[in-house]
């Protein structure tokens, strides 16, 4: 595989390449032997370094007398609050103070529970404090320690992690907090739909309507109607009686002399039922090469966690997803946790990704019965510098999907990229502006940011 | 919440015998509740008091991981309330001597709280009741203001930091014949000294004449002393009222400063407010104390309930379950900080050193470190002194003081530095320093201080809220910076200005493609001035 690559890399090369890029290249080609993997279940504990950064203040009474576990809020405290909250800060709005809610603060979703991520709604309660956390880099800041050990030597090591912070920050490492709450993703669409009014899908008209209803005898009511409900009658006039002490003994039942209120009567009514089939098919595409490592990544699959979300929502919780991850080859996965914990490495070769989704969706001939959804996260680089290869696939998806949405996550460039370049010089973008969508972000954007661009690519 | 049952409430009462024989002082009454996980989760966002005022914040999981414990100064899993009687908490299932062991930790720590003077301002009520009626009271307001309840409480709180707890003791502790006139302060310790630059046989002249006028005249002493002051200065009065000193005001007190100098909460459809910031400000007094004696506190119910628990003649045969337990407790991690250990240590140090009075001038000026080591003077004072020092010290003392090089090898404390090895990307941990003076330093950057930010009305527009705030060394968060002035400007009226420090980090020369090259970066401190008007922050250097 490598040799294939550097193969091409070669090829490439003759056919013009400047060094800036040959050298990015070759940097995402050494990553390619660390391969994939997924992080280990439990992250091994840090032993006996783990308290070096932890406060005097952090421990009390309760936990060390006691031994005990510090007790975690229950996803029922926040469902009832949920709404609440976003209510709250809605009209905290119009009050005219910013926002203090974050929904969608995401800490890994547990393995093949798809269709589950973890959900913190946040707040932070503004001080003026002293930045403990400012040093120079390379510094990690100094503690306290007991035992031998003469000055200068070192008594642990501890691995970089990527983003070089606590566990439970980015996909691909750590545990989450203790304090997660859980809520389904269709919740957290739910939230983001109403919290930041993002728009509702437009019928698209000739593909079939996602909900149908059905009318069925389902409903009752007491008085009239239109079937009789014979056994909740009989049950209703025994309760009557019961209650009037007109039925004496149990054993001895005289049907003949119970009395019978009209209201006893109860009846089925026609009622109308929603019925609802799966509908949308989403395909979440995301570059794990060698150059996606750190933040751009987080970005990336945090806004596939909310897209996903809030088309779960839009659809009554009937969409189905796809998971497909690209370095210069494809492949699908079958759940989110795999989507979101993947380690990046390797090349990049966009095309790949693109010529699976059509692969899928014709070898499934899922055209006909869904509303596809195709959105792809990326770094903007591809080793097909022109889209020779891409832009043709993306011209087949564009004639089944009903929208493709390509997020760039850009590192401080200035927003042109390979990806963004051939995007832009295809036409796509102009001539079918309602199919596909590019949003580019920087690096340091922020959640309000990342739905700002889901606006973009959904609207 | 129940109340513990009788059979464990007898083992407290004997608990209390025998700590008091052994010279623990606490009020006779005291409440011990179970408690349920349940129960865990509506009193820890509370602080654990029961009655505290409900707040929405309390029902959010907050973000707490930046400065956690600066923003929120106290334990959420604190056993035992300094309220009166003082509240403890406990499990239903502990067996009895893990019940005993507790509870002389809990009465060691009532007795920290009923005989620390940093806990001085909270023996005179109960905080519970005092919590209860305030909580009674928002509640009140909420009916009636609905939501601007809310957003005043969080802008309170926003500076609840901001307190000058110090300042509230010194008002305790000054004796009142201690305390003169500003106008006298200002003459003799700031015009006659900084102004006039007089000399100091016509410094103790004045002093002199002063302390004639108080015996001559009594009550109309000063008034006369002035009278022929400023027949010799006539620009007394006007320098004085200049100064500003004429209204005393908390300075470095921004929520008492507001309460007493905001128009906008003086105004008549306002002025409810003003009981939410009292509200937000004693709570926030009522628990300064309690953190700034985290390695004290702890230290000191480890060391009781050690060896109360060892003399105790109820528990015999559960010697070994008490020592794993109490190891787990008070055992120094090989890396990281633990105040139960350090602190329990600490005091045992002090003992030892008073017990042959070592601390103690003969001691210090010896030089021979074979002499130090066999000194003992057989003074035998030790537990008198301890019990002096819980009484008088504060962590920041309590540290400075005592912890010293002999303390250091004995416990072999190092400081552990983390550091970054690029070519092989791990942090490593190692042995920083083994001097008391690096050791010391370290613990004292780890106590809590919040910023000092006080108030400076020379500066600034009409109307405008001056901040200073005094560098040390650190810069203050700046995510938070735009909130908290909102909150200020709201509760204040008029626009607020922030100086403040901030850092740049200075990259050497390096070229941004290649994100592993080694960067060096350094520390560059820039004075920069906030300002918040209408609610828009804008930020200038100065």
């Amino acid at each position: 595989m490598r040799n294939d690559l550097l193969t091409y890399l070669e090829e490439l090369k003759k056919r013009g390449l400047t060094s800036d890029r040959e050298e990015r290249m070759r940097a995402e080609l050494a990553t390619e032997p660390d391969g994939h993997g997924l992080p280990p279940d439990n992250p091994t504990q840090d032993g006996e370094v783990g308290r070096f950064s932890r406060s005097i203040y952090a421990d009390g009474d309760l936990l060390i007398l006691r031994q005990a576990v510090a007790p975690g809020l229950s996803s029922a405290a926040l469902a009832k609050s949920l709404d609440e909250l976003l209510e709250r800060d809605r009209q905290r709005e119009q009050d005219g103070f910013p926002r203090k809610i974050q929904v969608g603060k995401l800490v890994k979703p547990g393995r093949g529970r798809t269709g589950k991520v973890v959900v913190v709604p946040t707040t932070v309660e503004e001080k003026l404090f002293h930045d403990p956390t400012l040093r120079p880099s390379g510094e990690g800041g100094a503690s306290g320690g007991t035992g031998d050990g003469a000055e200068g030597e070192v008594i642990g090591e501890q691995p970089v992690r990527e983003e070089g912070q606590e566990p439970g920050s980015g996909p691909g490492q750590g545990e989450g907090e203790n304090h997660e709450l859980e809520s389904s993703a269709y919740d957290l669409g739910k939230s983001l739909a109403e919290k930041f009014q993002l728009p509702n899908l437009k019928d698209k008209g000739k593909k079939r309507s996602f909900t149908r209803y059905t009318y069925d005898l389902t409903d009752k009511n007491r008085g009239f109607g239109q079937v009789l409900d014979k056994k909740a009658t009989l049950r209703k006039i025994v309760e009557t009686n019961i209650a009037l002490g007109n039925l004496p003994d149990v054993a001895d039942i005289d049907p003949t002399r119970f009395l019978i209120a009209p209201h006893d009567k109860v009846y089925r009514v026609l009622s109308r039922e929603k019925d609802y089939e799966p509908q949308a098919m989403l395909f979440f595409l995301r570059d794990y090469s060698g150059s996606m490592a750190g933040k751009v990544t987080d970005l990336i699959v945090s806004q596939h966690v909310l897209i996903y979300s809030w088309l779960l929502y839009q659809y009554g919780g009937q969409a189905e997803t796809r998971f497909i991850l690209h370095d210069t080859e494809a492949k699908e996965v079958p759940d989110f946790y795999t989507y979101y914990n993947s380690r990046v490495a390797g090349g990049t070769q966009v095309s790949s990704a693109y010529q699976l989704v059509n692969e899928i969706v014709s070898r499934e001939n899922l055209a006909k019965d869904y509303n596809i959804y195709v959105f792809h996260g990326t770094d903007g680089d591809d080793w097909d510098e022109g889209g020779e290869k891409a832009i043709p696939e993306l011209g087949k998806m564009l004639g089944y999907a009903s929208r493709v949405g390509v997020t760039i996550a850009t590192r401080g460039q200035d927003g042109t990229t390979t990806v963004s370049r051939y995007l832009n010089g295809s036409g796509f973008l102009r001539d079918k502006a309602e199919l596909i969508r590019l949003d580019v972000i920087q690096e340091d954007a922020d959640e309000p940011r990342l739905i700002e661009g889901i606006r973009k690519l959904i609207s | 919440m129940e109340l513990i049952n009788q059979h464990t409430k007898r083992i407290m009462e004997g608990c209390k015998e025998r700590a008091r024989a052994a010279g623990l002082s606490f009020t006779d009454e005291s409440l011990e509740y179970v408690v349920t996980n349940r129960d865990l989760l509506e009193l820890s966002p509370k602080v654990m008091i029961p009655t505290l005022y409900d707040y929405w914040v309390h029902d959010v999981e907050v973000l707490r991981e930046k400065g956690k414990y600066e923003l929120y100064p106290h334990n959420p899993y604190e056993t035992v309330i300094n309220t009166r009687p003082p509240i403890s908490f406990y499990n239903d299932n502990n067996p009895d001597w893990l019940n005993v062991m507790i509870f002389y930790h809990v009465l060691a720590h009532i007795d920290f709280f009923q005989n620390n003077l940093y806990f001085r301002h909270t023996w005179d009520y109960d905080f519970t009741g005092q919590a209860l009626s305030d909580k009674r009271v928002i509640a009140k307001l909420r009916a009636e203001k609905g939501r601007w309840v809310d957003y005043v409480i969080e802008f309170a709180r926003g500076i609840d930091n901001l307190v000058d707890f110090h300042g509230d003791l010194v008002d305790i502790f000054t004796p009142p014949e201690a305390e003169c006139s500003s106008r006298l302060d200002y003459y003799f310790d700031r015009f006659l000294q900084v102004e006039k630059k007089v000399s100091v046989s016509d410094y103790i002249k004045e002093i002199n004449r002063y302390n004639d006028c108080l015996k001559a005249f009594g009550e109309q002493g000063e008034k006369n002393f002035f009278a022929e002051a400023e027949l010799r200065y006539p620009e007394l009065e006007a320098h004085f009222a200049r100064s500003g000193e004429s209204q005393p005001a908390r300075k470095r007190d921004l929520l008492r400063y507001l309460l007493d100098h905001s128009e906008f909460l003086a105004r008549d459809e306002n002025v409810w407010m003003r009981s939410i910031l009292e509200i937000v400000r004693k709570t926030s007094l009522f628990f300064q104390p309690q953190i700034r004696t985290k390695i004290m506190n702890e230290g000191w119910a480890s060391y009781w309930h050690e060896r109360l628990f060892l003399l105790d003649d109820r528990i015999k045969g559960h010697e070994v379950d008490f020592a794993r337990v109490h190891a787990g407790v008070t055992s120094m991690p090989r890396v990281g900080m633990n105040p139960y250990a350090l602190g329990m240590r600490l005091f045992n140090h002090i003992e030892e050193m008073a017990d042959k009075g070592r601390l103690s001038f003969a001691f210090q000026r010896l030089l021979d470190a074979d002499q130090r080591k066999r000194f003992d003077s057989g003074a035998a004072t030790g537990h008198d002194f301890i019990f002096t020092v819980r009484e008088n010290l504060c962590d920041y003392l309590f540290l400075k003081d005592y912890l010293d090089q002999a303390f250091m090898e004995r416990h072999k404390l190092f400081v552990a530095g983390k550091r970054l090895d690029r070519q092989r990307m791990v942090w490593q941990y190692y042995v920083k320093s083994r001097k008391a003076e690096d050791y010391q330093q370290m613990m004292l950057n780890s106590l809590y201080h919040p910023p000092v930010i006080s108030v400076d009305q020379s500066k600034g527009i009409e109307g405008s809220l001056y901040l200073m705030h005094t560098f040390e060394g650190k810069q203050l968060v700046r995510e938070y910076v735009a909130n908290t002035l909102l909150g200020i400007e709201y509760l204040w009226g008029g626009p607020v200005y922030l100086e403040t420090s901030e850092a740049e980090m200075v990259a050497a020369a390096s070229s941004p493609a290649k994100q592993d090259e080694t960067r060096e970066e350094e520390i560059i401190w820039q004075r920069v001035l906030y300002s918040m008007n209408e609610k828009v922050l804008s930020k200038k250097k100065l």
